[in-house]
């Protein structure tokens, strides 16, 4: 009785608030717009014969390839982090994950924007620079797609650390010592035992990075200004400036598909790696 | 680290008050430094790592490459001392592995047996003295640069390899040219008898199996020693029989040294060329299986090493060189194998199968031989083991194969029964501490 009223609350909330407003999404996305009431029931497949214009194309390419370097960043900072992590005493590590978590209670815009106050002409960072008489005149640092790939990598690098830890804390030690018996150095334990077996863990951190990175827009609005658009901004101006519902909800129909696919990819790879026996 | 913590949250209230970006400056800082933590951390690793690993090979003729009996050696612990969080587990241990030897260290859990072999394959650095490997000090040599091979207890057989892989991974290491290296690994892989199995994962591999592929890839690299933790406490007792055989058979092709570490004395006893008996980080005593158990040098050897009978007895009379002594109040004529006084205390040793009992009902006369009553027989199949209560309550124990001819040989319980052993067979020692 108790685990059916669960199973009801949940069912009833998933549908309420996920499956009942992407429904919605779904729907507007074959709808056309209107000025007045923002859309009308004019049924058409144009929002997404839209998407395939060169200019929202290359949106959706450089925003892949921006979201691409964001993991790959995130992965190379995360995974010494990791395996350090995952190596340490037991108190120093609870002490260092409560240091990974310390960052999440402040309000991740609070943290843009301070980003934004180190890169900005007169900021922290250039201030340095020019003390220091490394420059002379302050560098454009801020609006660039390194200062949008820079605060992505700041924000999403605990999801990527978190799965990561994961993975290489249930690594068993003698794996490595078998591995150095035989022969291998520090390299080759890392390439051929380590990477291997934290196969899982790095998939996932790089799902959790990937995905977020394509989808979150007020990052590269902080510190992107107008030079830089992301997948995720293009759906927010549609929806919240251009006034163009039914656009932004193809363009999100389109992002769900591109994450419905890598998870799919993700869950294949965690099942064959369950059947060789790894996890 | 909660004092950082509210200090923070008290800058960002000041940050809501007066929106200074100074105040924000130092709140992005803190931030770095949590976020940062790694980096002097992962300096220090590093730091640390460098200050250890010199790779030196230091060849030091001193050494003798062959012992007294001019047999080479192939392993040298000279005055090994290893303490971990301040107890020491090992004190000025010295051992020595001989060429082609198969060595078992024999002793309780957390005698300091593993903590050995994880010295001699670089595991694990000594705090004091030197390890030799074939001449050279390789105390200070990382792992992956010492000859030396290890059967983990748990195999530690690579989940994501096949058999082949795994057992190639050592030729890999060593950069083994691919025909040579397809050579080797199916000739180690016929010698465990896996060559069928090559493509699986070991994860569908019995344990049996595992064990084998385990040994298959400690040997490709033919080391100058091969190290075994415990490598058959996981399996049952048939199998367990079964590789002990084979292990020692490989041992005797490979011709290479074996060094097993186990706490099951039956294993050492009927595996190894030299058992070393060990307590609390101290060598008891050194000696092929048959010394270790027949000729034990102390009490705890004595003990460990199957179940033995000790009395207490002191000399009453020593005449023409017989020694009388009283064993827990009888008079018994004891073999003296050394020099003796009158009064002199000593532990007299007998292992249960050298006892004999006899009914007194049949054979009265008890001059020389200890009375009891039986308290527990046990039918073991190819014996009576037979517990019996001596008059001052000392249990002795007495394991006696049956009699063909005999076959009314049983006792009842609370028979009155007399006890005596096989002259000769005891072991005397002296009373420790």
């Amino acid at each position: 009785m108790f685990k059916r009223l669960i199973i009801g609350v949940s069912l009833f909330w998933l549908t309420l608030f996920i499956f009942f407003p992407n429904l919605l999404v779904l729907i507007v996305s074959f709808l056309s717009r209107d000025n007045e009431s923002l859309v009308t029931a004019h049924p058409t497949f144009e929002n997404y014969l839209n998407i395939l214009d060169p200019i929202y194309l290359k949106v959706l390419i450089s925003s892949c390839s921006l979201a691409f370097i964001t993991t790959l960043l995130t992965l190379i900072i995360a995974f010494p982090f990791a395996l350090i992590l995952s190596r340490l005493p037991i108190k120093l590590r609870n002490l260092s994950l409560l240091l990974i978590i310390i960052p999440f209670w402040t309000s991740a815009l609070v943290r843009t924007y301070c980003i934004k106050i180190i890169l900005t002409t007169n900021g922290l960072l250039n201030q340095l620079l020019m003390k220091l008489s490394i420059i002379s005149e302050p560098l454009d640092l801020l609006y660039t797609n390194g200062a949008v790939v820079m605060g992505l990598v700041y924000t999403l690098l605990p999801f990527m650390i978190l799965p990561l830890y994961a993975a290489m804390e249930k690594l068993d030690i003698r794996f490595i010592e078998a591995a150095r018996d035989l022969g291998a150095g520090y390299f080759n334990t890392l390439l051929r035992v380590i990477i291997p077996l934290s196969a899982p863990g790095i998939i996932a951190g790089a799902l959790l990075v990937f995905l977020p990175a394509l989808g979150l827009f007020y990052i590269p609005d902080i510190l992107g200004g107008s030079k830089t658009l992301m997948l995720g901004n293009l759906i927010k101006n549609q929806f919240l400036d251009a006034r163009n519902w039914p656009f932004g909800s193809a363009l999100s129909v389109v992002l769900t598909i591109i994450m419905g696919l890598l998870l799919a990819l993700n869950y294949k790879t965690v099942r064959t790696a369950a059947k060789k026996g790894i996890i | 680290m909660q004092k950082i913590v509210f200090f923070k949250y008290f800058l960002l209230l000041l940050v809501c008050c007066n929106n200074s970006p100074i105040v924000e400056y130092c709140n992005k800082f803190l931030d770095i430094i949590c976020y940062n933590l790694y980096i002097p951390l992962a300096f220090l690793m590093i730091l640390a790592k460098f200050l250890t690993f010199e790779e030196k090979v230091a060849y030091n003729g001193k050494y003798a490459d062959n012992n007294d009996e001019g047999i080479p050696k192939v392993v040298e612990l000279k005055n090994i001392s290893k303490s971990f969080d301040g107890f020491k587990v090992l004190k000025d241990f010295n051992l020595t592995v001989n060429n082609g030897e198969f060595l078992t260290l024999l002793g309780p859990s957390g005698c300091g047996k593993t903590t050995i072999l994880r010295l001699i394959a670089g595991f694990e650095t000594p705090d004091a003295g030197v390890i030799i490997i074939n001449g050279k000090d390789i105390t200070r040599l990382p792992p992956n640069k010492r000859s030396v091979n290890t059967v983990f207890q748990s195999y530690a057989l690579f989940p994501h390899m096949s058999v082949f892989d795994n057992a190639a991974f050592g030729l890999k290491m060593s950069k083994t040219p691919p025909n040579e290296l397809k050579e080797r690994v199916y000739e180690v892989l016929s010698a465990v008898k896996l060559t069928e199995f090559a493509s699986r994962k070991p994860a569908q591999l019995s344990g049996g199996q595992q064990q084998r592929v385990a040994v298959a890839r400690a040997i490709v690299n033919k080391p100058a020693v091969l190290l075994l933790d415990e490598p058959l406490s996981a399996l049952d007792a048939k199998l367990r029989y079964q590789m002990q055989e084979e292990l020692k058979r490989l041992q005797e092709t490979l011709k290479i040294a074996f060094v097993l570490v186990t706490h099951d004395q039956e294993e050492a006893l009927s595996i190894s060329d030299r058992v070393v008996v060990i307590n609390d980080g101290v060598i008891q005593q050194i000696g092929s299986p048959k010394q270790v158990y027949e000729e034990p040098k102390n009490l705890f050897t004595a003990q460990f090493v199957g179940d033995i009978n000790i009395f207490d007895a002191h000399v009453v009379d020593i005449d023409n060189g017989v020694v009388t002594a009283d064993v827990e109040g009888y008079r018994c004529a004891v073999d003296n194998k050394r020099e003796m006084h009158i009064g002199e205390s000593f532990k007299l040793l007998l292992r249960p199968e050298d006892m004999r009992v006899a009914k007194l009902s049949e054979s009265p006369d008890t001059v020389g031989l200890l009375v009891g009553n039986v308290e527990l027989k046990t039918y073991k199949g190819a014996t009576l083991d037979s517990v019996i209560i001596l008059e001052n309550g000392k249990r002795v124990m007495a394991s006696e194969y049956f009699d063909e001819e005999d076959e009314d040989f049983d006792y009842h319980i609370n028979e009155r029964v007399s006890v005596g052993w096989v002259k000769g067979w005891e072991v005397i020692l002296e009373n420790e501490g």
